[in-house]
């Protein structure tokens, strides 16, 4: 058990650094890329160029730099923005934070509780219309574009029906959870709601065929044959089978929303998260911004893969031994 | 107790077989015409293909307009009356503009203008052309890598399976649109040399390569997994054994096996790397001006939103009718082809 | 055409009356299980034998009313203790599967639920059919495992069926198919996914449960197995009755043509010794084109014009139990049967030299 948990986090550490070392390779070895240049400007003088590249170290070997990088990142923790200089990584992380993790708990919820409930009706009322009736529903959330469809959010709410039906909707924001929770879940609805749309759709339409698959195995046809009753023989046999594949799916757009995934959501919705953070590092080319959030997003996917892990073996005795 | 059928001579034994059963393409095709809703979705696709194609006749025959021109002091007919394309903004600070609305006057604007006055209607129908072209393009280009790499890393096994599983893995666990993002901004304003090879910053080829990159563990997991099954399927076992030559397994049994299941990826594929090409050219990452997309436009009319929502409206329905009838078109290949096949976030 | 039922037979436990399945499949209806009939005693055993396809599975699952997908249509009657299951409302339906009467499936491997231990599955079908406490299932399920001869039931009560073996899982399965003392047990091919020794094992446990007064339905293609533990034997083809009687009249004096093809294709201990087994020629019917007339026709040597017309079950000499389903001359059969005999072989000969 203990060699088990020891070979799990080393290969979680693995990735991690796999993943430190893509994106640092990404911004500063892909060929034909001069960060420098990015950061003087287009048309910057060779001393210019020379300069910065001196004060922003990056005159030294990538192993150095690299090095260097996460050193100031994970133990000294003073990693500064290249942009704004003296602004420091790790507290614009720790703020985006509970942005991020209000945004997608909350559309989780709401999109597994849709997701299962669709899915699991879809599956049982096959043959009826309700079937077809839910899949479209579900193809429509799966086509959508998430960022569109928070435009378009906006454009109604904001705009058009905004002074009869949707007067409530506050303005695009984000309001403290510990300030005032009212307001927070009032400033949270829609974004909750677009972002779900979109996953329940995705995961009515995995469940539904994992349903229908479950729904023809032999334990369900012996379930039936024991004098269960159709209801219980569906939730406890059926879904309960079915759900195991959902949780490691779940367990990876978790983490990877979490991570900083919704960005789009994000922005759209001016909500001031790690996506947004990220973004606009990205835009700015701020590295040590990115490499922060990246390290950050790569931690939540493998936590996540980890929680996953211990969960399946939880629902699937036979992962238990494997 | 099996009883043993009495042997007929296989030659007439193998054309009444053949006679009744057309082979699993053609029950495959026959599958997918039965199926309404995916040939409904063929039809929508094949027209807004035409439509695309269209494009530079609508632009010089209907509406007479340059697309990629801005027409900032343009004027246009409206009612038989000539109104100017764009009008200082009345709200705000009096910066902006606003552009002429909808028409519904096919030669006129019939979707109105941006905000540089370009006819949104044109536009949309050449963006239709970039995203298609991005979207199908890095589809197939993901499903052939995706495939190839499954295939060998499946089929090698030993170092090389575990060299690819773990890049894979990584990727894999990676959210997709930071990659992308990531990958985007630092190759569009320098283009990517790679030896010979050298791509343009502004080049449509970039947007493709990238989004092609980042989903081939989509594709290349699931078809390793396939692999790696048939690797020990007797059949394989004995052709290995008898010293049949790799290439020529993997053409003749490994191939043919798991084939249907890349098909079922190409329109689920093409879908997802739509949807992924309009995101980033929404955060102006992705198809570059002078070129449009769906997902540019978007991005043009975000500043609209509230004065000329159809520029955003538009093309976001389009994205979501094509992206829509590639999943339905895609599920029934899936029916028709391989009930199993799954595809990460696109199913 | 069910008919009356000899009267020396007691009142019977279940009877199926002119059973008829069909399937609507993209190429026209098919038809599984044509106007079957077919009566079991309390107490009794009934093997039901044929080739895959021949409607055996599919009839005891209608029986049942185990076929829940949408393109089945089942029709008949099939009494049980006097009360038609198939018009039964799905309540009191529930309330007879697994207590009244249960079922063993073929392949243990798949047949139990792979994320609930062996002993919570046995105690939920306990449970369902009565108030009993989650402690006083669980006990009554280790005694069940332990019945069933499965050792050290008490701490393999908490194993998951991944954990058993093959023929372990069967058994849990038959002890949770006895859980609740069913008056018949229907058990569709339960050795057939196991090894030889095993088989064995599983067929006396049976044999046990028959002596405990079950009465039991044995679908199998097996004729060894049926010989060792039915009463009766029931040959269906092309989803119907060929013949139907005790097990000592139709193992000694097979009616109809296609028992005999069943009875010579199996392999004696002691027999001659046979350079290869006999075979029935040709392919077993397709469900999709029954022909009109007697199904085995195509297959059978001894076909004449009068095998166009469809044959009913009924007693040839006497016996009233021993019914079948062939146009030939009831008295004549014992000599028919070494005519064909003979002439299959031949033609196996001709077939074996010319392969050689």
């Amino acid at each position: 058990m203990i060699s088990f948990a020891l070979k799990r986090f080393a290969s979680a550490l693995l990735v991690m650094f796999s993943i430190s070392v893509l994106v640092f390779l990404i911004f500063f070895a892909t060929p034909g890329v001069d960060p420098a240049a990015r950061i003087a400007g287009r048309n910057a003088d060779p001393a210019t160029l020379a300069q910065v590249r001196h004060s922003f170290g990056l005159d030294r070997p990538l192993p150095i730099r690299y090095l260097l990088m996460m050193r100031h990142l994970l133990i000294d923790r003073d990693l500064e923005s290249f942009v704004n200089r003296g602004s420091r990584v790790i507290p614009q992380i720790v703020q985006a934070m509970p942005v991020t993790l209000s945004l997608v708990v909350g559309a989780a919820v709401i999109w597994m509780t849709v997701g299962i409930l669709m899915g699991t009706a879809a599956a049982t009322l096959r043959g009826t219309a309700v079937d077809p009736l839910i899949m479209l529903v579900g193809v429509v959330g799966v086509s959508l574009p998430a960022y569109w469809l928070g435009e378009v959010v906006n454009l109604v709410t904001q705009k058009q029906l905004h002074d009869s039906v949707f007067s409530w909707v506050p303005p695009p924001g984000y309001v403290d959870l510990t300030g005032d929770p009212g307001q927070w879940a009032l400033h949270l609805l829609f974004p909750w709601l677009t972002l779900a749309l979109l996953y329940a759709g995705i995961y009515a339409r995995l469940l539904r065929g994992e349903v229908v698959t479950a729904l023809n195995e032999d334990y369900v046809r012996t379930a039936r044959a024991k004098g269960l009753s159709e209801r219980r023989i569906l939730v406890r046999h059926a879904l309960r089978c079915s759900l195991i594949p959902i949780v490691s799916l779940f367990g990876l757009d978790f983490g990877a929303l979490v991570g900083g995934a919704a960005l789009l959501t994000e922005v759209v919705f001016g909500l001031p998260g790690i996506g947004k953070l990220t973004f606009d590092a990205l835009q700015n080319l701020d590295l040590p911004v990115i490499m922060g959030t990246v390290l950050y997003a790569a931690f939540f996917v493998v936590l996540a893969n980890a929680l996953v892990d211990i969960l399946y073996a939880r629902l699937d005795p036979r992962a238990r031994h494997a | 107790m099996s009883h043993a059928v009495s042997p007929s001579p296989p030659t007439t034994l193998s054309t009444a077989e053949a006679r009744r059963s057309p082979g699993p393409w053609r029950t495959a095709a026959a599958d997918l015409l039965r199926n309404r809703s995916a040939v409904a979705s063929a039809v929508v696709l094949f027209l807004v293909v035409l439509a695309a194609l269209c494009a530079p006749l609508y632009a010089d025959q209907i509406a007479h307009t340059d697309p990629f021109q801005s027409h900032v002091s343009g004027t246009t007919v409206v009612d038989g009356r000539t109104v100017p394309v764009l009008t200082p903004s009345s709200t705000g600070l009096g910066l902006g503009v606003t552009p002429i609305g909808p028409t519904w006057d096919p030669g006129h604007y019939f979707l109105g203008a941006d905000n540089q006055g370009r006819d949104v209607m044109a536009r949309l129908l050449y963006g239709g052309r970039t995203s298609l072209l991005i979207g199908v393009t890095a589809a197939l280009l993901t499903c052939l890598v995706g495939t190839a790499v499954g295939v060998v890393a499946g089929y090698a096994g030993g170092v090389v399976d575990a060299v690819i599983s773990r890049i894979l893995d990584v990727v894999w666990a990676f959210p997709v649109y930071l990659l992308a993002i990531c990958l985007s901004v630092v190759l569009l304003t320098d283009g990517l040399r790679l030896g010979p090879l050298t791509v343009e910053a502004g080049s449509l080829w970039l947007p493709v390569a990238i989004i092609a990159a980042i989903y081939v563990p989509y594709i290349a997991r699931p078809l390793r997994g396939q692999v790696l099954v048939l690797r020990n399927k007797e059949y394989i076992q004995a052709a290995v054994g008898s010293g049949a030559p790799t290439v020529r397994i993997l053409r003749r049994e490994v191939l043919p096996n798991v084939l249907p299941t890349a098909i079922v990826f190409v329109p689920l594929m093409t879908a997802l790397a739509m949807l992924t090409e309009s995101a980033l050219s929404f955060l102006s990452v992705g198809v570059q001006p002078p070129d449009a997309s769906w997902g540019t436009i978007i991005e043009d009319g975000l500043g609209l939103l509230y004065t000329r929502p159809a520029v955003t409206i538009a093309p976001g329905l389009l994205i979501a009718l094509t992206t829509a009838a590639l999943n339905v078109l895609g599920d029934g290949v899936r029916d028709a082809l391989d009930p199993s096949a799954r595809l990460r976030g696109g199913v | 055409m069910p008919e009356p039922l000899p009267e020396h037979l007691p009142e019977p436990l279940l009877d199926v009356r002119d059973l008829r399945v069909s399937f609507r499949t993209r190429r026209g209806p098919v038809t599984a299980v044509d106007g079957l009939s077919l009566s079991v005693a309390p107490g009794e055993v009934l093997g039901v034998v044929g080739e895959s396809g021949s409607g055996k599975s599919v009839s005891m699952l209608a029986v049942l009313r185990l076929l829940t997908n949408p393109n089945v249509t089942v029709s008949g009657q099939v009494l049980f203790r006097g009360r038609d299951l198939l018009t039964l409302p799905d309540k009191q339906m529930r309330a007879i599967r697994g207590r009244e009467i249960a079922m063993v499936f073929q392949d243990p491997m798949t047949a139990l639920t792979p994320v609930y231990t062996v002993g919570w599955q046995i105690a939920e079908q306990i449970r369902a059919h009565g108030q009993v406490s989650r402690k006083e299932a669980h006990a009554r399920a280790v005694r069940l495992l332990s019945d069933v001869g499965i050792p050290d039931a008490a701490s393999r009560v908490n194993a998951y069926p991944h954990e058993f073996s093959g023929g372990m899982r069967q058994r849990a399965v038959i002890a949770m198919a006895l859980s609740c003392s069913p008056a018949l047990l229907i058990a569709d091919e339960p050795t057939t996914a196991l090894d030889v020794t095993v088989q064995a094992q599983i067929l006396d446990l049976m044999r046990e449960l028959n002596a405990d007064g079950s009465a039991m339905v044995l679908i199998t293609h097996d004729m060894g197995v049926i010989s060792q533990i039915a009463d009766r034997v029931l040959v269906m083809y092309g989803g119907r009755a060929a013949e139907d009687g005790p097990r000592r009249a139709v193992f000694h004096g097979p009616r109809h043509p296609y028992t005999w093809g069943l009875l010579d294709s199996v392999p004696r201990v002691g027999g001659p010794r046979l350079r290869r087994l006999p075979t029935i020629a040709g392919m077993p019917v397709s469900p999709g084109s029954l022909p009109t007339g007697c199904a085995f026709a195509p297959r059978c040597r001894l076909s004449h014009d009068r095998c166009e017309e469809r044959p009913a079950l009924a007693a040839g000499n006497g016996d009233a139990a021993h019914r079948d389903a062939c146009w030939l001359p009831p008295e004549d059969r014992a000599s028919l049967r070494l005519t064909a005999r003979a002439a299959a072989s031949d033609v196996q000969d001709m077939d074996s030299e010319a392969a050689s």
